[in-house]
């Protein structure tokens, strides 16, 4: 499936809180029609499979953060460096997805609390152009972790994306090292940095911060990789064994720490960063 | 026997017409015939320097492809001396579609590391088609760190369609080994110089080309996605790799107006496959010049200067204002 298709099947579960008259939501993973304000109270996640949803970064951040935490500023990019035109504008693509997101592109920062305990949280949105990787979105997490540095406390990612931002090319794949800068300095301010994989974490993201992190934490179930399962089947032309690149296929290859439901995930932080507390060190 | 590619072709003509009368010539010894033969080769190197001084992007690919164009062990034993292969991640295996070892170019000792495609079916399948595994990116990892130990420059040569696509990577780890490689390239405390000598493809090729300066032949190509697989998401046909191996701007001249590369390197009239050991020396001469520059640099700076080098890349351009932001909803 391409990332235009996915993106277009994984609106219909885009939360949305400005339309009551959307009563029902049909769960991707089990088909049950679900009550829409059960879903939300259950964090966007299937009180009948477990099956967890996709999720913007207002609700994200709204879910690990305590009450009345600041997003950072929007990082200040070019927004079409390469002047690039496929079927459409990039321009124009860009816009689209502007008009049905609250974010100007696909990853988000915050300064704030997780049960009191100071940090920042970004998060990558999968609904903006499938949380692919472009100049905005490596800029924000570069700003995310300058913050951390500056105010010396943890840098939480809750990575999402479905690859690069073809339309800004190579300045797409600069962002791998890039953001490389920047965890290798906070690991060398002794700073913690803990990566969330959510559904689904693949290509070059995978290859560079959501791999970084001196903890690995993943939703149940999603999708992590780098390469993509087509590309993959048509390359060995064999089939891939089952739960192939899943969450739980990770954790058995080490590549990840812990599978938690998404529930957990803010008290298990918390406890994390008293663990990994920079105070401590000292 | 050079083979040539679809666009060569009225120069495939013309340079069968030149072999054909060259036997005719050598067998009679016309000196009508020679002069004649001397005007076709004016002819054909003249086309030949045409055709590539104005190379589409997507003919570009095609030659960064070229199934003669020479790879690292051509670059080896023309340009470099005193070859000591290291093999090896000490975790699980020897990737041999990227090779490193001890080297010395014009004098200098350095770690050299890079890409292998191999230059027949077997050579190709034995090297993966250049197609870099975790034990490949791991090992390119150990080299680093011992080259850092021991105060050796890094060269590494860049030539992939990108890191190996393939059940047993992913499970060993891809990403991270990827992701480390390229951390490992940002850390390094001595000079990193990498080259793409052919094709520059997305992680695999980053994960070797962190470096403080960052070379590029001239018909050599770099980008995020290759050509074919951009098209067949944004265009939904694999046939307008044309047309995205020109929106993705991936030639060695449009990187260096995009700052992402430092320096393009000539190639031989008609590209590298055409003369291994012409393109090679320039190689070296390139990158040995780039190694005295960067051993001028306080071995304190040295990391500093590079990491800068990648936060810079792109900030350059004055961002136009966005539009208004909606509230939270
Ligand atoms: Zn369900």
């Amino acid at each position: 499936m391409s990332w235009i298709s996915r993106v277009r099947n994984s609106l219909p579960f885009a939360p949305r809180r400005d339309t009551p008259d959307n009563l029902w939501v049909k769960c991707p993973g089990c088909n049950e029609m679900l009550f829409t304000r059960e879903y939300e109270a259950n964090l966007y996640v299937c009180p009948k499979c477990d099956h967890h949803g996709r999720i913007g970064a207002d609700t994200r951040l709204a879910q690990l953060l305590d009450p009345g935490f600041h997003l950072l500023p929007d990082p200040s990019v070019a927004d079409d460096p390469l002047k690039f035109r496929d079927t459409k504008r990039y321009p124009d693509r860009l816009k689209q997805a502007r008009a049905s997101n609250a974010h100007c592109d696909a990853f988000t920062a915050a300064t704030g609390a997780i049960e009191g305990r100071r940090t920042i949280v970004g998060v990558q949105d999968f609904m903006f152009m499938a949380g692919s990787m472009g100049q905005a979105v490596g800029q924000a997490f570069c700003n995310g972790a300058e913050a951390a540095l500056r105010e010396g406390v943890p840098y939480i990612v809750v990575t999402a994306a479905g690859g690069a931002r073809m339309q800004e090319g190579i300045l797409s794949l600069m962002q791998m090292p890039r953001a490389t800068v920047m965890t290798r300095r906070l690991r060398e301010a002794g700073l913690p940095y803990i990566v969330v994989l959510a559904d689904p974490t693949t290509g070059g993201v995978t290859a560079s911060y959501a791999m970084l992190g001196d903890i690995h934490i993943s939703e149940p179930n999603a999708l992590i990789g780098f390469a993509g399962q087509r590309v993959i089947q048509e390359t060995i032309r064999e089939q891939l064994p089952p739960g192939f690149q899943r969450a739980e296929y990770l954790l058995e290859h080490g590549m990840i720490d812990m599978v938690l439901h998404r529930r957990d995930l803010k008290p298990t932080l918390a406890k994390l960063l008293d663990y990994l507390s920079p105070a401590k060190v000292a | 026997m050079i083979s040539y590619l679809d666009f060569e072709k009225p120069l495939a003509e013309l340079d069968s017409r030149i072999t054909d009368l060259r036997t005719t010539a050598g067998e009679s010894g016309d000196v009508d015939i020679s002069s004649e033969l001397a005007r076709l080769e004016g002819k054909s190197a003249e086309m030949l320097g045409t055709l590539y001084a104005g190379l589409t992007p997507w003919q570009k690919t095609q030659v960064a492809r070229h199934p003669q164009r020479p790879h690292f062990r051509d670059y080896l034993s023309h340009a470099f001396q005193d070859w000591v292969p290291l093999g090896g991640d000490r975790l699980y295996g020897n990737d041999q579609a990227i090779m490193g070892g001890l080297a010395t170019l014009g004098g200098r000792r350095v770690m050299l590391i890079g890409h292998e495609k191999g230059h027949d079916t077997q050579t190709r399948i034995r090297h993966n088609f250049g197609m870099g595994k975790p034990e490949g990116y791991r090992k390119a990892i150990r080299l680093m760190e011992m080259a850092g130990r021991f105060g050796l420059p890094v060269v590494t040569l860049v030539d992939t369609s990108g890191a190996f696509p393939g059940i047993e990577a992913e499970e060993r780890g891809q990403a991270e080994a990827i992701a480390r490689s390229t951390e490992a390239c940002l850390a390094l405390p001595t000079p990193l110089v990498a080259a793409i000598v052919g094709e520059g493809g997305s992680g695999g090729a980053v994960a070797l080309a962190s470096a403080s300066r960052v070379l590029m032949f001239e018909h050599a190509v770099y980008s995020v996605i290759s050509p074919e697989g951009c098209a067949s998401i944004l265009w939904r046909t694999a046939e307008k790799a044309p047309q995205a191996a020109e929106a993705m701007r991936m030639t060695a001249q449009d990187l260096a107006e995009l700052g992402v590369i430092d320096r393009i390197v000539p190639e031989p009239r008609g590209g590298a496959q055409r003369d291994a050991r012409g393109a090679a020396l320039a190689l070296a001469d390139a990158i040995g010049e780039e190694l005295d520059l960067l051993g001028e640099v306080p071995p304190a700076d040295l990391r500093r200067q590079r990491e800068d080098r990648f936060l810079a890349m792109g900030m350059g351009v004055t961002p136009p204002a966005k539009p208004a932001k909606k509230g939270k909803r």
